[in-house]
Order: C-alpha cells, then structure tokens, then sequence
C-alpha cells in the first residue's frame, strides 16, 4: 500500500483560481518524493490538501491509508507537519513548544521531556533550548521545527519548502538530517523551489506547473529523458577543427558548440567518456584549453516540460515538448 | 482531551505574561477611567435614585472591573488572530486534537487572566479606601462572575478573530466596546440614564453583570443581583461560546 496515494486531486478556491488542476501520485513506505516547482505552482496547495488543512474541491488522496477528506483524524494521527515559514510561537522557549506538540500528539506525559530533549539534541538545540523561539535564526527555527513535526515519529513527513531562504549551512543541516529520516525508513514528502534540494534528496520527483504534474521518476530518469550529457571542449591552438570534430565524432553525436568552445559532442557515459577523449585529442597533437562535462539537470527537464525556466533564467527555454 | 486544554491555556497565559503590552491595558486603562471618574463625579453620591454607598469608588469598581474584563475580550481576540497570521493556529489544526480544545484552552486562559483581573481591581479598590460591604462571600461571587464573564468576552474575541483572521480587525472593535459599556449601568446607576439611554441599559446585559459585580461590594450580598449578574455571564458565555465554535466551524469549512 502506497504510503501517499493520490487521485485526480484539485482544489479550486472561492474567487475560481484552480491551484491543483487534477494531480495523481502515489508516494511508496521510505520514499522521500521530491515535489519541485516555482512559486505559485500549487505545491503548497497540494501539501495544505494532503495534512488535511485545506478540503480537496476533486479526487482523492490517502495518507498512511486514510482518505484526507473522510478521516482526517486518522491521517493527523500518522503524519508530521513542518510547514512553509516556520509557524512558531515566538514567545514560548524551544523547549515548552517541544513539549506542548508532545502533549498534543498525545504523548503520555512521563515520556514528554525525554522525547522533547531527544529530539532537540538531535537537530543540534540543546543549548538554546531555554531560549525564546524569537531569539533563533531562521535555520533554528526550521530545525526546532523539523523536531516538533517528529515527535511522534511520523509515519509520514511533509516538509513544505524546508530550507527556503536558508544559508548553505543550515541548508546542509536539514539535508543530513532529510537523509537520516529516510534511513530509518520515513516516508517523506518534500516540496522545494531548489533544483540542488530535490536532486540531492529525493528518490523521485514530481514537478508541478500550473496546478498539474508535468513529469514524474527518478532525478536521474528525467534528466535522461532531456538528453544526454555532453562535453564542452575547447583547444588552446586548433588549426585543423575539422579533424577534432572527426575525432570527438568518434564518442557520440556532435551538437552545436556553445559560445566559449570550439566543438560539443554528446557523450553516452558521461563522465567515463573524459578520460578517452583527452586521451584522442592528445595523441593526435591537439591541446585542450578546457573541458566542461555538461549534465541535463531538472530545470532542463521543467523547461522541456513547461517551456519555462524553473529559477534564474528570465528568457522563455525552448517551446514545450 | 483535558491535557491538551490545559497545555493551551498554559501557552496562552505565558504569552500574556510575555507580552505584558497586551496585558497592561487591561488594568492601565480601566484604572485610569476609575481615577477620573471617582475624582470627578464623587458627589453624583448624592442625587436622588442613586443607591447607599460609602463612597462612589465603592460604585466605580464595577464599572471599571467590566471595563477590564471587556478589555481581557479584545486582548484575547487579538492573541488569537496574531495566532491565525501567525501559523500557529494552522500548526493546532493539523494537530490530532478535538477543534474545540483549540477553543477551550484559550478561554480558560481568558477566564484565569480575569480572576487576576478581579482580584487587582478589588485589592485597588480596598487599598484605596473602598469596602466590600459582602465580605469573603462576597469576593468569592465577583471572582466567579468575573471569570465567567471572561469566558464569554473572550470567546467574543475570539470569534471575530476566526472571522477577521486579522489583529487590525479586532483591534478596531475596541471603540465599540466603549459604547456599549457606556449605555449600560456600569459607570451609572440605571435609574438615573436619561431616555434612551435608560432604555438600552435595561436590556444591555453588561448592565447585569455590572450590577451583579457590584452588590457584594456596596452591600450584604443580595441574591437578586448577583444571580442576574451571573445568569448575564453565563449567557453571554453560552452564545459567544457557540458563535466561537461555529467561527472555527466556519473557517475549517471554508479553507
């Protein structure tokens, strides 16, 4: 049974903007499913849907096995919530905010402070555990509530843009502590804007543009889709191009050479293939000035998708697929 | 569910004690208004119609611990809405708890800050020369009232935050508070109100609960006002308590 088991999902609000135009996905027991997408894509829609905040409008969606629109108790039960912008009390000390989301999750009150401080220890709070929740940046904040969303363990995780505006340092953080959860065998649900994050952590991803999903698998599945990686090459002196073409020929397909190189060649086996053909290049006398090894990355894919760049780039990429 | 509540409460009473701007007006103002009040219009004692008093803070207690306790409603509300904007109040909600816990644990909150609100106001009015003609009894039946009455104005509050979902909004009941304060019998005695003031104030249930305030202090305890006073606490608690619960219906049934 899937762990996230969603169906012809949507939501349209009053005013008639339809966030999430009909989504499917099924998210397996220990997966972490990336759910990547710009602002205003309908991933916090999704996830408000899925943890029982906001009421599907079409389709369904179970979580840990219950339907989010008929057993909301039950799925509130068996998830952990860390929502967009840390929603803390910024009054209260890490600490009482960990302790009142163990009463709330039921926790028998013997067991409170010791699951409160296991968990702060384990996202690295304990020394400002006394410390009123205003006093921390914004990568405490994310982490406290990362550990208030664990305190139950949680069958299933939702964290809803866990690491936006956070410095690398702290981003870096919550990763680890992403891939600890999944290591001992938590379902997560992760939605980001960061290409890097949904890359890094994820088993699959789902990328979402105007309310629909427009592709889904592996980082390494969709990117292979958009193509092959090539390498980028080019020479210090070259009086003969047409012979390093005829060379480089010999790897893969030959694409046109962006601005800054002399040839560009797809290359099958990515960075395997580097070794070979400096080797080639050099014995026939040629002398590489530089060699970039260039992989399809998920923005190559939302662009092949949507048309659009996914961040950065303001210029529209190439037309839909 | 009991846990849960108390856990709230406790949350929402270390907010106010945190936030002791939202806190102080609720004794700053109301004590400033008995002082220009008690220091202005003490010979109004004397007109025909008003009752047997040994002094006229004696009468203005009531007023002023209405006027607190109304305040307590807007202070509740506005914690609630900063909730609302805030996330926090999202955080409850996703939460395996019964709704009306996220109800209940604020207005018990609400009524125990009224108790302490109580309490400063008689021991201001004591140390200030006033006399609680109805003794420890009587103490004990304002503290009741007044925590009741804390409920009900707190749940007020509350409702229009869930409705408003902004502070700014419940913010601005404030002046509103006044002017029902103001036809009421909380600041004067019901029988001397000119038309149509008069009028209003019989069916002002805040003049009840001022009254009702206001008999263990200026007298033995008589149990006509005090009962009045209390059926008016209750009542008020009883409907805003289900406008509370059917705001928070509401604001789940529309998100």
């Amino acid at each position: 049974m899937a762990a996230i088991d969603v169906r012809g999902l949507e939501r349209e609000y009053k005013s008639g903007l339809k966030a999430v135009r009909g989504i499917d996905l099924a998210v397996e027991p220990g997966e972490v499913y990336g759910f990547l997408g710009p602002n205003g894509a309908g991933k916090t829609t999704t996830v408000r849907m899925l943890v029982t905040l906001l009421r599907p409008t079409g389709g369904s969606a179970t979580v840990a096995g219950f339907d989010v629109a008929t057993e909301p108790a039950k799925v509130r039960r068996r998830i952990g919530v860390a929502l967009q912008e840390a929603a803390l009390d910024q009054l209260m000390t890490g600490r009482e905010l960990m302790e009142l989301q163990a009463t709330l999750h039921g926790i028998p009150a013997k067991q409170v402070a010791d699951r409160a401080d296991e968990l702060i220890g384990r996202v690295g709070l304990s020394q400002a555990a006394e410390r009123r929740v205003g006093t921390y940046s914004g990568g405490m904040r994310r982490r406290l509530d990362l550990a208030m969303a664990l305190i139950h363990a949680p069958e299933v995780l939702f964290l809803d843009e866990p690491t936006t505006g956070l410095d690398p340092t702290s981003r870096s953080t919550l990763w680890d502590e992403v891939r600890r959860l999944k290591a001992d065998g938590t379902t997560v649900f992760l939605t980001t804007q960061y290409l890097e994050e949904a890359d890094q952590l994820a088993d699959r991803v789902g990328i979402i543009a105007d309310g629909l999903i427009v592709a889904e698998g592996t980082p390494a599945a969709l990117k292979a889709e958009v193509g092959l990686p090539h390498l980028d090459v080019s020479f210090a002196d070259c009086p003969d191009l047409s012979r390093a073409k005829e060379l480089l020929g010999r790897f893969g397909e030959l694409r046109p050479a962006p601005e800054g190189a002399d040839v560009s060649v797809a290359v099958a086996k990515g960075a395997e293939e580097i070794a070979p053909v400096v080797r080639v290049l050099d014995e026939a006398g040629f002398t590489v000035a530089s060699l970039e090894l260039v992989e399809p990355s998920l923005d190559d894919v939302f662009a092949e998708k949507t048309g659009r760049h996914l961040e950065g780039a303001a210029e529209p990429a190439a037309a839909p697929a | 569910m009991i846990p849960v509540v108390l856990a709230l409460a406790r949350r929402a009473i270390v907010g106010n004690l945190r936030r002791p701007q939202f806190l102080a007006p609720l004794v700053i103002f109301p004590t400033m208004f008995l002082a220009v009040n008690v220091g202005g219009l003490t010979s109004t004692t004397g007109l025909r119609g008003f009752p047997k008093v040994d002094g006229f803070l004696d009468f203005q207690l009531a007023g002023a611990l209405t006027q607190s306790l109304l305040l307590g409603g807007v202070s509740t509300g506005i914690a609630s809405a900063l909730e609302i904007e805030g996330g926090f109040f999202d955080r409850l909600v996703a939460s395996p708890i019964p709704r009306f816990a996220i109800v209940l644990g604020r207005l018990l909150a609400a009524s125990l800050v009224a108790g302490i609100q109580v309490l400063f106001f008689l021991a201001l009015g004591l140390a200030f020369g006033a006399t609680i003609k109805g003794g420890v009894l009587g103490v004990l039946l304002i503290l009741l009232i007044g925590m009741i009455a804390g409920i009900g104005f707190g749940a007020i509050g509350q409702a229009i935050a869930l409705r408003a979902k902004n502070a700014s909004t419940v913010q601005g009941i404030f002046p509103l508070v006044l002017v029902i304060l103001f036809v009421s019998s909380a600041f004067f005695p019901r029988d001397l109100l000119s038309a149509p003031a008069d009028s209003i104030a019989r069916f002002n249930p805040l003049s009840y609960l001022a009254d009702g305030l206001r008999d263990p202090i200026i007298s033995t305890v008589s149990w006509q006002p005090v009962l009045e006073g209390l059926a008016a606490a209750v009542g008020i608690s009883v409907v805003a308590m289900g406008l509370s619960v059917l705001a928070l219906r509401g604001r789940l049934r529309d998100a």
